[in-house]
């Protein structure tokens, strides 16, 4: 749903919502994925983020994302250099990723330590984005709300136990999406909530034995 | 959020309220917000712009290809026919707001960086000449949201999709449609403020050269500013525009599709593939490059 504060917002360092502050957001989110600013990532744009990127500071602010800076902090101008000083490995590539991808489509590859991920998002105007896919799970993420994401193995009960441990942390769901890539594999869980989950929370889901990964991603928009 | 402007309107008329309190209380449900909390946003929102657009008028910024900047500066002390009028010093208003965010500085985008500048430019610029306190243009700033967040459902606000029309185009509807309740409109006059300023701006394509959001945009938001003062002097003068506004937005995101992508943002057509274009974003962006090391 559009907030007016989307419209009205972001604060945002210029020159484009969708090629700069979008983009900074996408970066924030997969810097969630890996828990931290990465030590290698590998950006792929694809569309008008391929083609006019440069010019629009998308380089600038999708390493800004990956570094932890959020789209009003005045260092994305200088975020290529700050990557460097910190040691995050980072390569752009263009490319074409579907016919029907959106024009502002960039597919992310971040690792830290031994974890890593990849994301594909979109950026759709206005700073609004919208994450198509996690580790090659078809998802619907857009960073208005605390999103919790998992992975585990696809068994009865799953979903009860990790909704009782959200509802124990005072957690509310907005919304929940489970994917599969065949039965018996493992599942891919999309938690959007009203609240932060807690490194409690967190950490009781990590426990159970049948969670093979689990992420808690920040909002990264909906205004303020 | 609303996805008609015909459905807020009908409902502010039978609440006999404006469109800004519609908006409010449409944002408090959905996103389950206090209202003083939303309007502590708008407001600060608010600050930022002026901040923005005080910067800009001290006329020593460069974008970071050096094609614009300094040009809000200029107009400031300008002699042509508008001088020492509130057009003129909305026009300026515009300029300087988009002359910071070419020059990556910090800009509330309304909707978007590239048409950034002519919302607060309208709204700013009306508020000093006839006097509005900041409550009311943070009710205004509302009463856009709403206005842009109908585009966004029906049409677009990117101009990679849409061209300029979904940018400029959409930032001219929301400051007329605002400026028109701020200034004492009703609802439906502001209705017809955004449909009047929109059909102007219809068709109007994307075409930044190499690609940055730097020139025409900063002129764009000048012109687009112009083009919602005439859809509010036209609606508070009790013009109506026989097409309903919804359907204007509607068809407004249907241009958008049908437009080549050469329109959209890609550098491809337009000004940006005249001649001189080619040859100054050429220039202009091995120099950037250069620049960086």
């Amino acid at each position: 749903m559009v907030s007016l504060l989307d419209i009205i917002g972001p604060v945002m360092v210029g020159p484009s919502s969708s090629h700069t502050a979008g983009a900074c957001r996408i970066g924030l989110l997969a810097r969630c994925l890996i828990g931290g600013t990465p030590e290698r990532g590998v950006l792929q744009l694809h569309g008008s983020f391929a083609r006019t990127g440069e010019g629009h500071g998308t380089d600038k602010a999708l390493v800004a994302g990956l570094l932890g800076f959020r789209p009003d902090d005045e260092k994305i101008r200088t975020a290529l250099q700050i990557a460097e000083r910190e040691g995050l490995d980072y390569r752009f590539e263009k490319t074409t990723i579907a016919d029907a991808a959106h024009p502002n489509t960039v597919r992310v590859t971040v690792e830290r330590g031994d974890t890593t991920a990849t994301l594909l998002g979109s950026s759709l105007g206005a700073g609004r984005i919208l994450i198509h896919e996690i580790d090659g799970y078809p998802v619907e993420v857009t960073g208005n709300l605390e999103t919790l994401v998992l992975v585990a193995e696809d068994r009865k009960g799953s979903i009860a136990r990790i909704t009782s441990i959200l509802a124990e942390h005072d957690v509310n769901i907005a919304t929940l999406r489970l994917t599969r890539k065949e039965r018996g594999g493992d599942a891919f869980i999309v938690i959007e909530c009203d609240e932060h989950p807690d490194a409690g929370a967190l950490a009781e889901i990590r426990g159970l034995d049948w969670v093979r990964w689990a992420r808690s991603l920040d909002r990264v928009s909906g205004g303020g | 959020m609303y996805k008609s402007l015909a459905d807020a309107i009908a409902e502010a008329e039978r609440q006999g309220c404006r469109l800004a309190d519609v908006a409010l209380a449409a944002e408090a449900r959905d996103q389950g917000r206090k209202t003083e909390d939303i309007r502590a946003a708008l407001k600060r929102a608010l600050d930022v712009m002026r901040g923005a657009i005080e910067k800009g008028n001290e006329g020593d910024l460069k974008s970071a290809s050096g094609l614009v900047g300094g040009d809000a500066a200029k107009l400031r002390v300008g002699r042509g026919p508008l001088a020492e009028t509130a057009f003129r010093d909305i026009l300026t208003r515009a300029l300087a707001v988009q002359e910071v965010n070419a020059a990556m500085g910090v800009i509330v985008a309304a909707p978007t960086a590239g048409g950034a500048g002519v919302l607060p430019a309208v709204l700013t610029g009306l508020a000093k000449a006839k006097n509005v306190p900041d409550e009311r243009v943070v009710d205004a700033l509302a009463t856009a949201g709403l206005i842009g967040a109908v585009v966004a459902e029906r049409a677009s606000l990117s101009g990679a999709e849409g061209g300029c029309q979904a940018e400029t185009g959409a930032a001219a509807g929301m400051a007329a449609g605002a400026a028109t309740e701020m200034l004492g409109g009703t609802p439906k006059q502001a209705g017809h403020a955004v449909a009047l300023t929109m059909q102007g701006m219809l068709g109007l394509v994307c075409d930044p050269l190499g690609g940055l959001v730097e020139l025409p945009c900063v002129f764009r938001n000048a012109t687009g500013s112009a083009m919602a003062m005439a859809g509010i002097e036209m609606a508070m003068a009790g013009i109506e525009f026989a097409i309903p506004v919804d359907e204007v937005i509607d068809v407004m995101g249907e241009i958008g599709r049908e437009m080549d992508v050469r329109y959209r943002e890609t550098a491809g057509g337009g000004l940006a593939a005249t001649p001189t274009g080619r040859r100054l974003a050429k220039e202009r962006l091995y120099q950037i490059k250069r620049s960086e090391g």
